[in-house]
């Protein structure tokens, strides 16, 4: 109990601190927001003003603090770029980044856990020696590379999909979802090799230990004590691995919703930044980094409740 | 052994991608030709969709004047001003039905059309159009949100038809300006968008789309389309992809490399009615040297570059006015610098910069200008320049480039915002606050004020010829071109016409074969 | 520890020697100018001329594929070199020190890893604006912390293994034991961690190149080359394939070379 307390207490400060560098980090971009909102004729008295009305002449961390208890509230604030309500320009978007993060990351996670036993079940058989390569290449391909590839292959050429057309939830759940089916791909391919692998070397280096010498001692085949002995322990840091990859996960959406026309958060992140419109681009930032950083929490205490051998200081 | 696996998936993941890459051109014929059935079901009309590359403004408050090219190509089709634009060049009546202007050109008399209305239903009053030229002008708050109608002096409605405009001087252009918005008395723009054009506007997503309806109480001859949707994909490949799946209708602005992989679907071909060049800080040190710029631009063949990074579309420029606003163009300036090493090199040692090196300044998302700029490096290293790019976000560019004139040089497109010689040239006056580039030149000043107040055409032609004489005398900048922009649309979809001189997608004129 | 007869290992080392040895070769000669252009020569197909064709500007897609690679291969080294060097350091002296410097270092480096990491190169790009050596800078740093993470636990484990307190009771410093007992135990782990660093590193410069802020052109670098050539994909797929092909050796050589070497087993 103590352990859970104390992680706790980590999150949060772990999350102040993440919203606390959000801020900074645009606080240092070069590239003035009044600028791009007033265009090219303007007075010098014009931008002050606008800078006041949007606050932006008080101290930094004044605005920190103004934001963040705001932000508690659920309060977003005014988008600079649209001049409404942040939580009305997310509308919507939210939904659609989660759902492809989360296809993303189910399909990660089914696909790379029985691909990583099966490649040290079969590590002397042609299928080994084919996925193992074949792995490191899936790996070195570019998230907007495999998306225009998929995009050509089953857009144009096997027509499963119109590479462009997106169809919103609310219109058809079953053709939002095939829709989302290809990009989720894009984003998980290279992360099912990475993962695969990492599973791969996990059960190899597990193999090593005294226990599975005691396991074929007693008599048990070889893929007898890979099954039952050595998968769950082997599992432990890939279940770590598993719960970060959702940083990477969404990050890849960034590049592949542009790809596929995808009207999720990681198209309006990317245009948030470069128009400056910070209140938007700090809201998705501090959403994601919130994300990630629970996530590690709960595979920290998932982990510890598995395994309590796992008390890293 | 492991070596022979590899080949084999190498050779496996090829034939992959180069099967995936033939199999796609047979197969869109069947897709253009069978025209995308499910968007005409949802709903009844034709709808149309219509790829752009960016997202509009933060506001679509048709007055404020920092609206990019982009917004205001689609604000066309939901704003009109008193006169507008058509695909001559000329400008036809609008909300007003005729003008009146008196002989020294500073006293312009509308009278306007009857029955015009607003898309709130609302019928267009005298009252609307003094209070949109007064907001516009800047006349309450004294700065002006149109810059070019800063020279209105008061606005005044004669009768309940009739509005009368006094300008500070003569400015037998000012018609030009005319197209200026006229939005309803007594709405925030800002929160409504309510025009006059053959579209009204139904809603936007951020990043995503913007909707637009057929006005059905349009005074002229209405859109042909009842819904057009505009979507947003900032990604050209995506775009390309997207025309050939048929999710889009038509996007405009393509550039000649995209459009190799279109070839059956319909394309049409026109200006960009943008004035790319170089564009030199005159104020960076060796820039101030006038036998530096000329070297620069005896270094570069404009030629050369519409050839690598246009496949030859695109028209040369030998200073700044775009080539479509016939009569102010001076074709005899494209022969004032002609490539030339030797010449380059000469003037470098007479100026003393034989080493010259200096930095271009490119926005990151605009590949047009990044290519050109890649040509120029290429252009420039043969005569022993030593040019250097610095690609920078949109943002950055417009923050220490263009309003911070913290640059040496940069390769962009300058586009006008009215068919007036000024809208190109107004901006090289020594006082402008768009003269980014901090060109100095008291003939051109001189000459420029001349023109503005000179009422005879003819004689105001000639004088704004000599402006665009001294910018390419001084080498202001390095003109390139004004580089073609294709227009792609389904085989079924038709009606695009592109205008002369201004940055216009007219959308109502587009249709589709039932 | 090194078993060169293992396969891996061998067929790592022989393509990634290949590949340096093609990239050295570059740095000398290179059939073309990598950077000039003919424009009667645009998109030319695979020939004797151009063992790889041309591009949209003309340009010797080989010779710019061998000097891309070793541009390529520069960002990722240096910038996982950057990213091991300030790891090791602080991650060592964390994880054999422990205590609150080490809490609150360990707090800033979760925040920092909770931004997704191309979100990162993006802020840090418009600070430093791009180009080869910003790009190497942003990178390094983005890897830090990882590499910080991955040390520090290394570390701590070894600090309670028997070795370490032998040595201690025999009065060896701190420093010492550290950076001449520890860190060659931890090798292994290292090697891992820089293999995937130097996939990552390949990939985020491709991806900042598609969204326009990796290498200055007209310098060729693998990713902006791979997403200038995706534009061109249907009429010369063999620009995508040349580019993605030494991508792939790259990284694969990398790839193999660390695992023979045992990295993977501790992963």
């Amino acid at each position: 109990m103590h352990y859970v307390l104390k992680k706790t207490g980590v999150l949060l400060a772990t999350l102040l601190l993440v919203s606390l560098f959000a801020f900074l980090a645009f606080e240092i971009i070069p590239g003035d927001p009044t600028t791009m909102l007033l265009g090219s004729d303007y007075t010098p008295e014009r931008a002050e003003a606008l800078r006041q009305s949007l606050g932006l002449d008080r101290n930094v961390f004044v605005r920190f603090f103004d934001w963040l208890f705001a932000f508690l509230r659920g309060d977003m604030g005014t988008s600079y770029s649209y001049s409404m309500p942040v939580r009305e320009v997310l509308r919507g978007k939210i939904a659609v980044t989660a759902v492809l993060s989360l296809m993303s990351w189910v399909l990660v996670v089914s696909v790379s856990v029985p691909l990583g036993i099966a490649l040290v079940r079969y590590q002397n058989k042609a299928f080994g020696r084919i996925c193992n390569p074949l792995n490191q290449v899936i790996m070195a391909i570019p998230t907007f590379f495999l998306g225009i590839l998929l995009t050509y292959v089953f857009g144009l050429v096997l027509k499963l999909f119109t590479p462009g057309r997106f169809i919103p939830f609310r219109e058809s759940v079953s053709g939002c979802l095939v829709y989302l089916l290809f990009p989720a791909l894009a984003i998980s391919l290279p992360k099912i090799a990475k993962t695969a692998r990492l599973l791969r070397a996990s059960i190899l280096g597990e193999m090593k230990q005294d226990y599975v010498l005691t396991a074929y001692s007693h008599g048990n085949s070889r893929w007898l004590v890979i099954k039952n002995h050595v998968v769950r322990n082997a599992l432990l840091p890939v279940v770590t691995y598993l719960a970060m990859s959702l940083a990477d996960i969404v990050a890849s959406s960034i590049i592949v919703e542009q790809v596929f026309v995808v009207p999720g958060l990681g198209r309006l992140l990317v245009a948030s930044i470069s128009n400056r419109d910070y209140p938007v681009a700090l809201s998705i930032v501090v959403m994601i980094a919130s994300v990630v950083v629970v996530m590690n929490y709960l595979a920290d205490i998932l982990t510890q409740a598995v395994d309590p051998r796992v008390r890293l200081s | 052994m492991k070596k022979r696996f590899l080949a084999l998936v190498l050779a496996v993941l090829m034939t992959a991608a180069l099967c995936a890459c033939g199999g796609g051109k047979s197969q869109t014929v069947q897709a253009t030709d069978n025209p995308t059935g499910s968007a005409g079901e949802q709903a009844p009309g034709k709808e149309l969709t219509v790829g752009i590359a960016a997202d509009l403004d933060t506001s679509l408050d048709p007055h404020v004047s920092s609206s990019s090219a982009g917004t205001r190509e689609v604000l066309f089709n939901i704003f009109e001003g008193l006169v507008k634009p058509d695909t001559d060049g000329n400008l036809i009546p609008a909300i007003a039905e005729e003008y009146t202007v008196n002989e020294t050109a500073d006293i312009y008399t509308y009278t306007l059309r009857e029955g015009v209305r607003f898309h709130n239903g609302k019928t267009v009053t005298v009252g609307d159009v003094v209070y949109s030229l007064t907001r516009a002008a800047g006349l309450e708050t004294g700065e002006p949100l149109v810059s070019e109608l800063g020279g209105i002096a008061s606005v005044e409605a004669k009768d309940d038809r009739t509005v009368v405009v006094r300008l500070k001087a003569s400015d037998a252009e000012f018609n030009a300006y005319m197209h200026a918005a006229i939005i309803p008395e007594g709405i925030d723009p800002n929160a409504e968008v309510v025009g006059t054009g053959p579209f009204r506007f139904v809603s936007r997503t951020p990043q995503d789309s913007i909707v637009l309806e057929r006005f059905a109480d349009y005074w002229g001859e209405g859109a042909k389309a009842d819904r057009v949707t505009l979507k947003v994909i900032p990604d050209g490949q995506t775009m390309v992809m997207s025309l050939r799946s048929g999710a889009i209708d038509m996007t405009n602005h393509l550039s000649a490399s995209q459009i190799a992989d279109l070839r059956d679907l319909t394309i049409l071909e026109g200006g960009s009615n943008i004035i790319q060049a170089l564009y030199l800080n005159n104020d960076f040190e060796p820039f101030r040297d006038l036998r530096v710029r000329q070297a620069l631009c005896y270094a570069i063949d404009r030629q050369g570059v519409i050839d690598l990074a246009n496949d030859g579309h695109g028209i040369p420029l030998g200073s700044s006015m775009i080539p479509s606003m016939g009569k102010y163009v001076v074709p005899e300036l494209l022969d004032v610098y002609r490539p030339d090493a030797e010449k380059a090199r000469a003037l470098l040692k007479e100026a003393g910069y034989e080493n010259l090196s200096f930095s271009i300044t490119v926005p990151s998302n605009m590949p047009a200008h990044v290519d050109a700029a890649q040509v120029i490096v290429e252009q420039l290293r043969a005569v022993g320049i030593n040019a250097e790019i610095k690609l920078v976000e949109w943002a950055t560019w417009y923050d220490e480039t263009y309003k911070g004139r913290r640059f040496e040089s940069t390769v962009v497109g300058m586009d006008t915002h009215s068919l007036a010689a000024s809208g190109c040239l107004a901006r090289f006056v020594s006082d402008s606050g768009k003269n980014f580039i901090n060109f100095k030149n008291d003939e051109y000043d001189e000459t420029y004020r001349k023109a503005l107040a000179t009422v005879d055409e003819q004689e105001q032609t000639e004088l704004f010829k000599r402006c665009e004489t001294i910018l390419t005398e001084q080498a202001a900048n390095v003109y390139i071109q004004d580089a073609a922009s294709f227009a792609v649309m389904q085989k079924n979809v038709s009606g695009y016409r592109f205008y002369p001189a201004l940055y216009i997608m007219d959308l109502s004129t587009l249709d589709r074969a039932a | 520890m090194i078993n060169t007869k293992d396969k891996s290992f061998r067929v790592g080392a022989g393509i990634t020697g290949f590949m340096l040895l093609v990239i050295l070769i570059g740095l000398l000669w290179t059939p073309y100018d990598p950077n000039a252009m003919n424009a009667a020569e645009k998109m030319a197909s695979p020939g004797l001329r151009h063992l790889f064709g041309t591009d949209n500007f003309g340009r010797d897609i080989f010779s710019r594929v061998v000097q891309g690679s070793g541009a390529t291969l520069l960002i990722a080294l240096c910038s996982v070199g950057l990213g091991l060097l300030f790891g090791l350091l602080i991650g060592g002296l964390t994880g054999f020190y422990g205590g609150w410097v080490d809490e609150v270092l360990m707090r800033l480096n979760d925040s920092i890893t909770a931004f997704p990491s191309l979100l990162l190169a993006l802020v840090l790009i418009a600070v430093f604006h791009s180009g080869k050596y910003n790009i190497i800078l942003a990178l390094g740093i983005i890897f830090i912390p990882s590499f910080a993470r991955i040390v520090r636990m290394e570390v701590a484990r070894q600090k309670a293994l028997d070795y370490v307190q032998n040595a201690r009771l025999m009065g060896v410093k701190d420093m010492r034991i550290l950076f001449v007992h520890i860190m060659p135990n931890i090798l292994p782990v290292l090697l891992s961690a820089v293999a995937i660093g130097f996939n990552n590193a390949v990939l985020a410069e491709a991806s900042m190149s598609y969204l326009g802020l990796g290498v200055q052109p007209p310098d060729p670098s693998l990713g902006r080359m791979l997403s200038e050539a995706q534009t061109y994909l249907l009429r010369a797929p063999w620009y995508a394939l040349s580019v993605g092909g030494a991508i792939v050796l790259l990284v694969l050589g990398f790839g193999l070379l660390s695992e023979g070497l045992g990295g993977e087993s501790r992963a």
